[in-house]
């Protein structure tokens, strides 16, 4: 049975709770239903299927790097093959999982629903950004099964122009798979753009919007704005390999450095559409279970906007060793510096926040703490990194391995993981084992700090990354960070236990499990294809705890709730 | 505080007039993270466990705004900030510009080996042997791939890219044997590329030197110019049997005192002026029927250039 009654009581979000009998999935039923599907929460869920495949596909990836490095020579596997291991790690982790990962998958599904919208302005568009990520996946599998590519994710001329290992054309394929890939982000964003503009509900006004959807429309802007550059960028490089252009390698002319300033350009700014969207989501679990308002809502809203902006002008600072100009380096690292400003900000008032809160330790706010702990960890050793002489020195070392690693899975798979848990019963209907999901937290971050605090070590005594064999002074280190991957392999493991139960066997979920005030708590839980029975009118913001009446805050199944009892 | 220890071992040995900079700024950062980080995550675990939510309780209303407090965090960090880019920088200029009086090596990388050419024009591939307290600068250059140069007990870093040269300098302090990496990835032995940078006394430095003209102990000068007519890959592209055809370049037995024949017309004396040139600048003259192939530069000391022709003379 769907959900009957929902509780009435005056509220911001009049309509809201308007009866519907039928969830979005009970709606349409059968394969096609999905495939030609244009409802924003299915296209969100097939996305969640697809990039949690490549997840666990990138981390086997992992792994194999990993056991490889247990010990110096040759473990399982020679260097080519390594080679291409930790390529397609990297690519398929950062193209495939990370970038789609929480616009794509959970932005879908929530951004019209915290709008108060019935779906994103162009629900088309979205399927076929959704088809064109298929076809990017296929082209990127296609080259593997060819023979792979083993240029490293950053594909860096000439080595990418040349290289045969395993197979001809495998770069061509994989490069583009990402420039497809690339077209799929650029549709996400210009569809969430005009959504945030377009179909906010009367009474959501930009003071209103969820911090999650500030996060998204900065990442947005950042999609639309740098991808062409690495679509250009990659249709050159196929343009090299193919017809013998000459654009980056020297000897047909090109320069292979341009190729660097090209890249990065796109790839910089891309480590923030990677993590906004993370720190996004910190800040609706942190203040669901704080219950109360983000402190400094507006600043944490608009350093979103100034990472997204300054995100494009430090691009330099991959490159202070490759030759570029010193005082273009000079100019990258002062500029760099000014980026962490933003992510200080944000930081402090996440913490700010919990103070004289009313916090529970739910497994999502664990992971939304472990994510402050680790992009601490991961920002402040950006410090080492934009100091000049320090990052010539640590400059493609493990430093930088464990630094990014701090970052974007301490950071934004952290913050994934906790909006996964968190919108679960939203997304799904169903609760999942909390006790179980914490022990699979706890684990994930343990292993997650064995791993790669060993690797700054490893970076800061000089060990080189992408190095398939190491001098028998790393290998104590190198072992150590092994082991730890194999512990956020069980986490990891456990947590999609814990979810398969809680699909098989999970109990029905209430609308607003966690007592939240935000808009996405208003509605049933999986909420109907409309999202709303009709369009809500928003009187107050997400974290209005203190303007919510009790019976929006209700945890429980509304037929369960008696407003008298406060009396 | 000119110098922060090293507790916890973070850091290789220093061996080089930059490492002390670099190191003492890395350990700034270290200690100032560290206290950022304990202030900050405290802060959070203290008050995760101050302010757990009571059941029925009722949700707060907002505080007053702090915007003072918002000021506060976003632009005092920026004294930090500029600090930490004025010293990296400092270092970095010192870094980045090599003293007048460094003495210049040539380095070539290729996948996936070193080679260094000294100041005499020998050439050494796997170990550069520098004199200690002495600026050395290296010119770089790749033949194939991006490479990177890497000392970690000298703190410097710089890519090698083909198409243009890029230096790197350093002044060692310390005797001993340091690596060499290659940091940037290039390919199935990237892994392997080592070399190693040898510091010696300035005495020692100089016999090497000497020594590097000479025949090594126990061999004549022939026997040296056969071991550098493979270790230069002569041979790759010249047979030396009589009779042997079908190599890239002429035979070289017999060659040494006849006359041959040029493109073009008119002859050459095959004498010691005659390699040299053919070593140095092999286009000046061509031997007749070798126009396709081209033979490559080579810079070679006068002695082993001498060295190589004794060991051509013998072919006969
Ligand atoms: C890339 C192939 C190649 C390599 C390597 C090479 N050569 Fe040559 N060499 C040639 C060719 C081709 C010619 C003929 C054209 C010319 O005279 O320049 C030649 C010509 C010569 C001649 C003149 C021969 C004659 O018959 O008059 C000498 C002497 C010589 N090389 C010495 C050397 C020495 C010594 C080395 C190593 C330091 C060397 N070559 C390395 C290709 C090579």
């Amino acid at each position: 049975m769907a959900t009957e009654a929902q509780n009435a009581s005056a509220a911001p979000v009049d309509a809201a709770h308007a009866t519907t009998d039928r969830n979005f999935f009970q709606e349409r039923s059968g394969i096609k239903s999905w495939l030609v599907t244009l409802d924003h929460k299915r296209i969100g869920l097939m996305y969640l299927v697809a990039v949690v495949l490549s997840f666990l596909v990138g981390g086997l990836f992992a792994l194999l790097i990993r056991i490889e490095l247990l010990s110096a020579g040759r473990t399982i596997m020679d260097a080519d093959t390594y080679n291409r291991v930790f390529t397609l790690h990297g690519a398929v982790m950062v193209f495939l999982f990370i970038i789609p990962s929480i616009p794509a998958a959970l932005g879908n599904f929530l951004l019209p629903i915290v709008l108060g919208a019935k779906d994103v302005a162009f629900p088309r568009l979205n399927l076929a950004s959704f088809y064109l990520y298929v076809v990017g996946a296929v082209l990127a599998l296609a080259s593997m099964i060819i023979g792979s590519v083993d240029t490293g994710w950053t594909f860096y001329t000439p080595y990418s122009s040349n290289t045969d290992v395993g197979s001809k054309n495998a770069v061509i394929w994989m490069t583009g798979a990402v420039f497809v890939l690339g077209f799929s982000s650029i549709l996400t964003g210009v569809n969430f753009i005009t959504t945030i503009h377009k179909m906010r509900a009367p009474g959501q006004d930009w003071k209103r919007l969820p911090l999650f959807v500030w996060a998204t429309y900065a990442t947005s802007v950042i999609q639309v704005l740098a991808t062409p550059v690495l679509a250009i960028t990659l249709l050159l490089l196929i343009m090299e390999r193919g017809f013998g252009l000459g654009i980056f390698d020297p000897r047909l002319g090109g320069d292979p450095v341009l190729f660097q300033h090209f890249f990065w350009f796109y790839s910089h700014p891309a480590v923030y559409i990677m993590i906004l969207p993370g720190m996004g989501i910190v800040s609706e679990i942190i203040a669901t279970f704080s219950r109360r308002e983000i402190f400094g809502y507006m600043f944490v809203a608009m350093s979103s906007v100034a990472i997204a902006l300054l995100g494009f002008l430090v691009w330099g600072h991959h490159m202070f060793t490759s030759g570029q100009s010193e005082y273009s380096t000079m100019v990258f690292s002062a500029l760099t510096f000014l980026v962490a400003i933003p992510s200080g900000v944000k930081v402090l008032n996440w913490v700010a926040t919990l103070y004289k809160g009313q916090i529970t330790l739910s497994a999502p706010m664990l992971y939304a703490l472990g994510f402050i702990v680790l992009f601490s960890i991961g920002g402040l050793t950006g410090l080492f990194l934009g100091t000049l002489s320090v990052d010539i020195y640590l400059h493609d070392t493990y430093f930088v391995v464990a630094h990014f690693h701090y970052v974007m899975v301490g950071g934004t798979v952290c913050a994934f993981f906790g909006g996964l848990h968190y919108w679960w019963p939203k997304m799904t209907g169903k609760l999942y084992d909390e006790r179980l999901a914490k022990v699979a937290f706890w684990i994930f971050f343990i292993g997650f700090n064995v791993t790669f605090l060993s690797q700054f070590v490893l970076g800061s005594r000089g060990a080189p990354r992408r190095s398939w064999d190491y001098l028998p002074q790393f290998e104590e280190l190198h072992r150590f960070s092994s082991v730890g991957a194999f512990i956020i392999g069980i986490g990891i493991l456990l947590m999609v236990i814990v979810f398969v139960r809680s699909l098989v066997s999970g109990a029905k979920a209430p609308p607003n499990p966690w007592g939240s005030a935000a808009l996405e708590w208003q509605t049933t839980s999986p909420p109907p294809v409309e999202n709303f029975a009709s369009t809500p009118v928003i009187t107050r913001g997400p974290y209005d705890y203190h303007l919510a009446t009790e019976g929006e805050l209700y945890a429980g199944f509304p037929e369960d709730f008696e407003p008298s009892k406060k009396a | 505080m000119d110098h922060i220890p090293d507790i916890f071992g973070q850091l290789p040995k220093q061996a080089s007039t930059l490492a002390a900079s670099v190191d003492w700024l890395y350990q700034f950062i270290f200690w100032a993270c560290v206290i950022m980080f304990v202030v900050i995550i405290g802060a959070m675990l203290f008050f995760v466990a101050k302010y757990r939510a009571k059941p029925g309780e009722k949700p707060l209303a907002p505080g007053p705004k702090h915007t003072t407090l918002e000021l506060a965090w976003t632009f005092a960090p920026l004294i930090l900030l500029g600090a930490l880019f004025h010293w990296g920088f400092q270092s970095y200029v010192f870094s980045a510009v090599a003293p007048a009086t460094s003495i210049e090596f040539r380095v070539r990388a290729k996948k996936w080996n070193w080679e260094f050419e000294y100041p005499s024009g020998s050439r050494e591939g796997g170990v550069l042997v520098v004199p200690v307290h002495q600026p050395v600068k290296l010119i770089m250059s790749s033949e194939d791939v991006l490479h990177s140069f890497f000392v970690p007990a000298f703190r410097v870093k710089r890519d090698v890219v083909p198409g243009m040269y890029s230096t790197v300098w350093f002044e060692a302090t310390e005797l001993g044997e340091y690596d060499v990496f290659c940091a940037e990835y290039c390919g199935t032995s990237h892994s392997s590329m080592f070399a190693k940078v040898r510091v010696v006394t300035a005495a020692q430095y100089r016999e090497f030197v000497l020594n590097m003209d000479r025949p090594p102990a126990g061999k004549t000068k022939a026997q040296w110019g056969a071991e550098l007519f493979t270790a230069n890959s002569c041979s790759a592209c010249h047979h030396v049997v009589a009779g042997e055809a079908g190599g890239v370049g002429p035979n070289l037995f017999g060659v040494i005192g006849s006359e041959q024949p040029l493109e073009g017309g008119g002859t050459v004396h095959a004498d010691l002026a005659y390699v040299r040139e053919s070593v140095l600048r092999p286009q000046a003259k061509i031997v007749r029927g070798f126009t396709t192939a081209q033979m490559s530069t080579f810079t070679l000391s006068d002695s082993r250039i001498e060295a190589i022709y004794a060991y051509l003379e013998t072919l006969r």
